[in-house]
């Protein structure tokens, strides 16, 4: 198989070529750093991606709290990981890292808060 | 009037750069204004990952991006007014402010350093004809609304121009259960970054009109479609390729302009290729003692960059305050776009200065394959670079080193050389 393919490790975004007969042996050319190979070997074998959202949050400044999970996820999974991320409802004072869900969908990966948000009184 | 030695405008990450610089630079009494709610500017709706690979060497969502910011100006107990407008700025450096805590209050500083950003250019400024219906919002916008709000702006998209914002924003909407129908691009390249080509449209088969336009926005209240058409080589719309596609939504990501109102007021001078203003390498304006940074100079694709430059010129500022900057009294050598470049920033740079690394920064005209970088001191080249692509959309930072410019030289022009030039 012979695939060409954008790096999107880093805005560099290398144009590369990826050569493979079998999954064992994934040719790489095209790339200026040694995450270009990395990529494009998860993206044959098992496609991830680092997915960031919003969660509710009550008593803050403004109604959405910025999470993220941890570490990419299975592409596959992303439109019901964000089913589960829209369900959850959290509350002010949250701390940048705080886990907001336990490993996803098994995933190995959580689901963190990406900003630290005080905690508001309206009057 | 109270008096300050730097007062920073602006708290996104070039103006927090600036100041926590500045400040480590040895200056007390810092102030920044930010007219928002909360600090960190534009970061704080960039809730997506890919910030601060090369500043940080992780890759972080906006908002991290920024509390890592925001964190150390406070940990420094630099002095913040927040919900706080500055609405006239002179050349002598009196500023007029305006918020709700203390009303219009007038100060005084010996610096000031310039980070305002840079605002989306609107639907007036690309002319769609057509009626004004709802559902017609800069992506920006669209961004602040949903990550910042809660707020879904529309459930069928088509999203006009192919900037990153644009992209991002393609791809966010299809997260929260919206149908992206295309992104449209008026150029036969995309405005954006490829890796956000790769991972907001491709990932969700987006497709991606180039060299198409929307010409006509249907709809009297609320968008009900639009109809785009391809266009030719001199960007006019071709008859017989209108297409009509159904939507109840369009987001612009049009470009974006420095916001430089306050800088026209102090007559600080203005570069008609970047519309921020004109700096030296230290970021400092043509107004001694004025320095600017960050979107407001130039509209910047990485945050790192913006940082960066930040961090020059709070130290420059802090030289300035101090009494160390470098007085020199011959004329700067000037830079000069040359063919195939829009536009080169520092548009001065100070002679004899024992100056840091002197980078330039430049975006291409075009599309540039296998080409070179050529500087030029009045006719003389002193420096080429090979560039192995060079796309409108991305910007080059080109190292220079200062001992390579002639001391008797005047105009440095970069330009590109390709083809049977090479």
């Amino acid at each position: 198989m012979n695939k060409k393919m954008v790096c999107i490790v880093c805005p560099r975004g290398c144009n590369m070529e990826v050569e493979y007969k079998d999954l064992n042996k994934i040719i790489v050319s095209g790339n200026h750093c040694k995450r270009g190979k990395i990529y494009a070997e998860s993206e044959i074998k098992d496609p991830k991606r680092i997915v960031p959202t919003t969660v509710v949050i009550k008593d803050a400044l403004f109604d959405r709290l910025p999470v993220k999970t941890e570490k990419p996820i299975p592409k596959n999974l992303i439109f019901e990981v964000m089913k589960l991320i829209n369900n959850v409802t959290v509350s002010a004072p949250v701390k940048v890292g705080d886990v907001i869900i336990e490993n996803i969908l098994d995933t190995g990966t959580n689901v963190v808060a990406s900003k630290s948000v005080e905690r508001v009184k309206f009057k | 009037m109270k008096n300050y030695n730097l007062v920073v405008i602006g708290a996104g990450p070039a103006g927090l750069a600036a100041a926590i610089e500045a400040k480590k630079s040895g200056v007390d009494s810092i102030l920044i204004i930010e007219r928002d709610c909360e600090l960190g500017g534009i970061l704080q709706q960039c809730i997506h990952n890919g910030f601060g690979l090369s500043y940080f060497k992780e890759e972080l969502t906006g908002p991290e991006y920024a509390e890592r910011f925001i964190d150390e100006a406070k940990d420094l107990n630099i002095e913040i007014m927040m919900d706080t407008m500055v609405l006239e700025m002179t050349a002598s450096k009196e500023l007029v402010l305006s918020g709700p805590e203390r009303g219009i209050v007038e100060i005084k500083a010996r610096s000031i350093i310039l980070a305002m950003g840079c605002r989306e250019r609107t639907a007036g400024a690309i002319a769609v004809p057509g009626h004004r219906p709802a559902g017609v919002l800069t992506a920006g916008t669209a961004q602040k609304y949903i990550n910042k709000q809660g707020l879904m702006v529309g459930k069928k998209i088509i999203i006009l121009g192919s900037g990153d914002i644009g992209l991002i924003m393609a791809r966010r909407m299809t997260l929260e259960g919206a149908e992206v129908e295309a992104v449209v691009e008026i150029m036969p390249y995309s405005g954006g970054l490829n890796r956000n080509i790769v991972q907001c449209l491709e990932d969700y088969d987006i497709p991606l009109m180039l060299s198409h336009s929307v010409t006509k926005i249907h709809g009297k209240n609320r968008v009900e479609g639009v109809t785009i058409q391809k266009v030719d080589e001199n960007l006019i719309p071709i008859e017989g390729t209108e297409t009509h596609f159904d939507c109840d939504t369009l987001l612009l990501s049009v470009g974006l302009i420095p916001e430089n109102e306050l800088s026209r007021q102090a007559e600080i001078l203005i570069d008609g290729a970047t519309k921020g203003m004109i700096v030296d390498e230290t970021m400092q304006t043509s107004i001694s003692g004025i320095f600017a940074c960050g979107n407001v100079v130039h509209v910047h694709d990485l945050v790192d960059y913006v940082t960066e430059e930040g961090q020059r010129a709070g130290r420059a500022a802090a030289k300035y305050i101090l009494g160390q900057r470098e007085e020199i009294n011959e004329p700067p050598y000037s830079t000069h776009a040359g063919n195939g470049i829009r536009y080169v920033v520092p548009q001065k740079i100070n002679r004899n200065s024992k100056s840091e690394t002197l980078y330039l920064f430049m975006r291409s005209k075009d599309v540039y394959k296998d080409a070179e970088l050529s500087v030029k001191v009045d006719g003389l080249e002193i420096l080429r670079k090979r560039e192995d692509n060079m796309v409108p959309s991305e910007m080059i930072r080109l190292k220079l080193d200062k001992a390579l410019i002639p001391t008797d030289g005047k105009e440095i022009i970069i330009s590109v050389i390709q083809g049977d030039q090479l």
